[in-house]
């Protein structure tokens, strides 16, 4: 088997894994290039269903393309589509773009808060209603008490030491210096009452393996990847206020990964353009302590 | 549209190889220098590194580029405190290191099971430490091959040639101890760089491999698709609900290779079936599936199978079943494993209740001495044990087939110890699980399938044992479970010991009260027998047994599936080895349970 091969098997025996040690299992979906990999992986695992809930958060400020695109996949794959957000904070305007928090904080509240909240059902959630097409409250509010997540040990420094199967306390804490020993492919998949675990299928996937493996499998993926004849793509996407787009002029999934291997970001980390993880000490170790993915 | 090629020619393979070795045995230096020595560090780093060190005026050391470089992450450049990215012409490496100390034996394990090869440091001047030698067991055990000791400091040693072969006459002798052979040597200074990435003339006695030569010598592991078919079944998916009728049996490849038009031998039941499908999502179904890939297939005849059974294939060496075993096994947990406490087994995707029982030796790592005395299993130790599991598993034994012998023991909710079968012990039901599995493996069904009769009645077959000491309360007690799940819409039949006795059994030398135990077994089996044939035409089967004991529980769990069977106990436990699913011990107060037994029997699946 080739790399791309042995990547795929592994990403869907965890999933495979966590569908079987789970009863509220749900996976996260950001509508960025990685999660949608998972989500393909997800449907490979199953042929062709997703038996549990997608949980998208919106911060409501998510570039407008990406919101299109997650409901018409969500229709077009029949996907059981679940997102949550943050009312309060949005309401009474605690944001970064509305001048009154920093960009940290923004962050916190209208991600990592919002997404512990939605795990735990103790905010709303919202699910696709497949017959009518939009979103109505969510009947479940049962706490998930596993979730799949899309994270990638090259990204950046903390994601590399976690584990396929990484247990959080009941504060959604993780214990970076003691982690549950992984070894023959047996996991943690045993967990206290209130605690959860979350699952990271594509944790040695890189950036380029991503590409590649949409490219193979001709994974439909969002047009702000791509150079729409300005010069300019993302490479990273998050909300619009905090992320920006590169100069690159690739225009498909070729293109990237020429760059990737050989062009002017073979050495330039994949999430420059975020601004955020400037201001966290560079290392988003703070955020993801909390809960941040 | 126009693509652009990029000529990279033939892409590089990739290798994991972890690093381990006791503390301040030189890791971190060697691997400084080999990201230095091999141009893989970020423009500028040494340089800056060095001058920190000036400006402090404290002597510069590789180690402490690993320090720098953990704060490069954030760049996410090439480094990361637990691996190091670096590339020869031959492949790209990832060199797995585990950092921490209290936790370091968790890491390490973690990170050498992802490994294909292994560095293990050795201070030439301190000699082999305890560490060198419990890396090197776990190394064995995690089922590393190949491994290379650097034999590190030879600074300190003045380059001398005795002391470094010291070193490796020593290390050798106990690693054919454990059966680890083929093992290279190389003398290196981390700090002075010799032999790492070129060689030394301080050594001009040694010719052989510097690191960089010798870890491209390291051989690609091969994809284990000549040996016997293995396939743990990780689920059975039917996605009904979703307009899918297709039953598809999912796993992934263990060993061997899974093929169209297999036939297969599902275990521990040992029934048989064979492929008709080989499925895939995106893409035409492969004819032959390898080793190591994520798979499922439809099969010719529904058979029943669960989580946990192993696939194999007819006329392969088939795997082992059994509940008694002696294993091998490393101890994480910060409790001890010890006799008076259960625990989950984990093997494939078969997970099942455990105890320890009989601590054959405790090895102490720090000179693999056996210590007769100790039967505790501390945390970082060592062991040879028995174990036994509460139903039979089937599973492979180490010489055999690796893969499939390994296991993890789960203590509360965490993963506490790791370890592998070395040899199956018979245990009491050996022969007659034998048996069974050649009564399955022989069985011919109609064509009404069991899962078309189960959505028929509306409920799965299953046996309800009600056992007790020899008195009329327990016939009393089962013929209400009968009614109760009769009222329930249930397809249930109560059998009394009684009229097997007079018929089935008319031919047994019975005397009530004065069975030979050979007869007793007999009898057994017989009841056996007929409960998976009751059970096979998909019916509740609820069956009375006096004096009912563990073994001949395990005998019904054997003949029918162990999923199937639930135990009621009716009256003095006094004697009995039976944990049942409901004890009443006041027979009186009977029929005052008869609803929490009908509630614990609808919550374990059972009835309609």
């Amino acid at each position: 088997m080739d790399q791309l091969s042995q990547l795929e098997s592994l990403g869907i025996h965890i999933l495979r894994e966590a569908y079987a040690n789970f009863r509220n299992l749900c996976m996260l979906w950001s509508i960025g290039k990685d999660s949608t990999v998972l989500l393909w992986l997800a449907r490979k695992a199953f042929y062709g269903h997703v038996p549990f809930p997608l949980v998208h958060i919106d911060t409501h400020y998510k570039i407008p393309e990406m919101i299109e695109y997650r409901d018409k996949l969500a229709l077009e794959w029949k996907l059981p589509m679940v997102y949550g957000e943050n009312a309060e904070a949005l309401r009474t305007k605690q944001t970064y773009p509305d001048g009154n928090v920093d960009r940290i904080t923004c962050c916190r509240l209208l991600k990592a808060e919002a997404l512990k909240n939605t795990l735990s059902g103790n905010w709303p959630r919202y699910r696709m209603n497949h017959e009518k097409g939009e979103y109505e409250v969510d009947k479940d509010t049962e706490a998930y008490t596993g979730v799949i997540v899309g994270v990638r040990s090259d990204e950046e420094g903390s994601r590399s030491k976690e584990r396929y199967f990484s247990p959080r306390d009941t504060e959604n804490t993780w214990d970076v210096g003691d982690q549950p020993p992984e070894f023959w492919n047996q996991f943690k998949t045993d967990f206290a009452p209130g605690t959860h675990v979350r699952i990271h299928p594509l944790l040695d996937w890189t950036e380029t393996n991503i590409w590649e493996y949409i490219e193979r499998e001709n994974i439909p993926t969002v047009s702000l990847y791509y150079d729409q004849g300005e010069g300019k793509r993302y490479r990273s996407l998050g909300c619009g206020p905090c992320t920006h787009a590169v100069d690159s002029d690739a225009k498909n999934v070729r293109d990237i990964i020429v760059e990737l291997q050989s062009g002017k970001f073979a050495n330039i980390a994949e999430r420059s353009g975020r601004a955020q993880d400037k201001e966290d000490g560079g290392g988003l170790e703070t955020l993801r302590r909390e809960g941040y993915m | 549209m126009e693509t652009q090629t990029i000529d990279a020619g033939q892409p590089l393979e990739h290798m994991n190889v972890v690093i381990t070795g006791h503390v301040d045995h030189g890791k971190s230096t060697v691997i400084g220098r080999l990201m230095a020595d091999t141009g893989s560090l970020p423009e500028g780093k040494l340089e800056a590194v060095k001058a920190n060190c000036a400006r402090n005026s404290k002597p510069f050391e590789y180690a402490f580029l690993l320090d720098a470089l953990k704060d490069e992450q954030s760049q996410g450049i090439t480094i990361d405190a637990a691996r190091v990215f670096f590339k020869t012409r031959k492949r790209h490496y990832i060199i797995i290191d585990a950092p921490g100390h209290i936790e370091f034996l968790k890491n390490m394990v973690t990170g050498a099971a992802r490994a294909e090869a292994a560095f293990l440091t050795i201070d030439a001047d301190e000699g082999v430490q305890e560490n060198s030698r419990r890396h090197g067991y776990l190394l064995s055990m995690l089922g590393i091959r190949q491994m290379c000791v650097l034999v590190n400091k030879m600074d300190l040693v003045d380059y001398d040639q005795k002391v470094y072969k010291q070193v490796v006459r020593k290390y050798t002798r106990f690693l054919k101890n454990i059966n680890m052979h083929d093992v290279k040597f190389i003398p290196v200074s981390g700090i002075g760089g010799d032999n790492i990435a070129e060689h030394t003339d301080k050594m001009p006695w040694w010719k052989g491999d510097t690191v960089l030569t010798l870890i491209d010598k390291f051989k690609k592991e091969k994809a284990p698709d000549d040996m016997p078919f293995r396939m743990p079944v990780q689920d059975v998916y039917k996605f009904t609900a979703m307009g899918d009728a297709r039953r598809i049996i999912a796993g992934t490849v263990s060993t061997g290779t899974l093929n169209a038009d297999d036939e297969l031998v599902f275990y521990p039941s040992g029934k048989k079936s064979r492929v008709a499908t080989i499925e895939n999502f995106n893409g035409d179904a492969p004819d032959t599936v390898p080793a190591g890939m994520a798979t499922g297939f439809t099969m010719t005849e529904q058979i029943y199978t669960k989580r946990g059974d192993v696939v194999a294939r007819v006329g392969d060496p088939p795997p082992h079943t059994g509940n008694v075993f002696r294993v091998s096994l490393f101890w994480l947990g910060r409790e001890p494993f010890t006799h008076d406490k259960e625990y989950i087994l984990k093997t494939g995707s078969e997970r099942v209740r455990m105890r320890l029982f009989d601590t054959l030796k405790v090895i102490d790592a720090s000179n693999l001495n056996t210590d007769g005395m100790k039967k505790k299993v501390e945390r970082h130790d060592v062991a040879e044990v028995v174990l036994t599991t509460k139903r039979p598993i089937a599973f492979d034994i180490v010489e055999d087939l690796p893969q499939t012998s390994r296991f993890v023991i789960v203590d509360g909710y965490e993963i506490a110890g790791g370890g592998i079968i070395r040899e199956v012990i018979k245990d009491s039901n050996a022969d007659y699980r034998d048996k069974v599995m050649d009564r399955n493996v022989k069985w011919d069904t109609g064509n009404i399938t069991r899962d078309t009769r189960n959505e028929a009645y509306g409920h799965e077959p299953a046996l309800v044992l009600v056992g007790g000491p020899e008195d009329r309360r327990k016939a009393e007690f089962a013929k209400t479970i009968e009614q109760g799940l009769f009222n329930a819409g249930t397809k249930v039949y109560y059998l009394g010991v009684q009229n097997v006795l007079a018929g089935l059994d008319a031919d047994m030398p019975i005397k009530r009260h004065d069975v030979y135990p050979e007869d007793r077994e007999e009898m057994v089996r017989r009841l056996a027998e007929l409960a998976n044939i009751v059970l096979d035409a998909g019916i509740v089967l609820v069956a009375t047994v006096s004096g009912l004991t563990w073994d001949e529980r395990e005998a019904f769990m054997t003949s029918v599936s162990p999923m199937h069977v639930q135990t009621i106990w009716v009256g003095s436990t006094e004697g009995s080895d039976v944990d049942a699913d409901y004890t009443i011990e006041d027979t009186a107060s009977a029929p005052e349970h008869l609803d929490s037994v009908l509630k614990l029997l609808n919550e374990r699946g059972i009835g309609a």
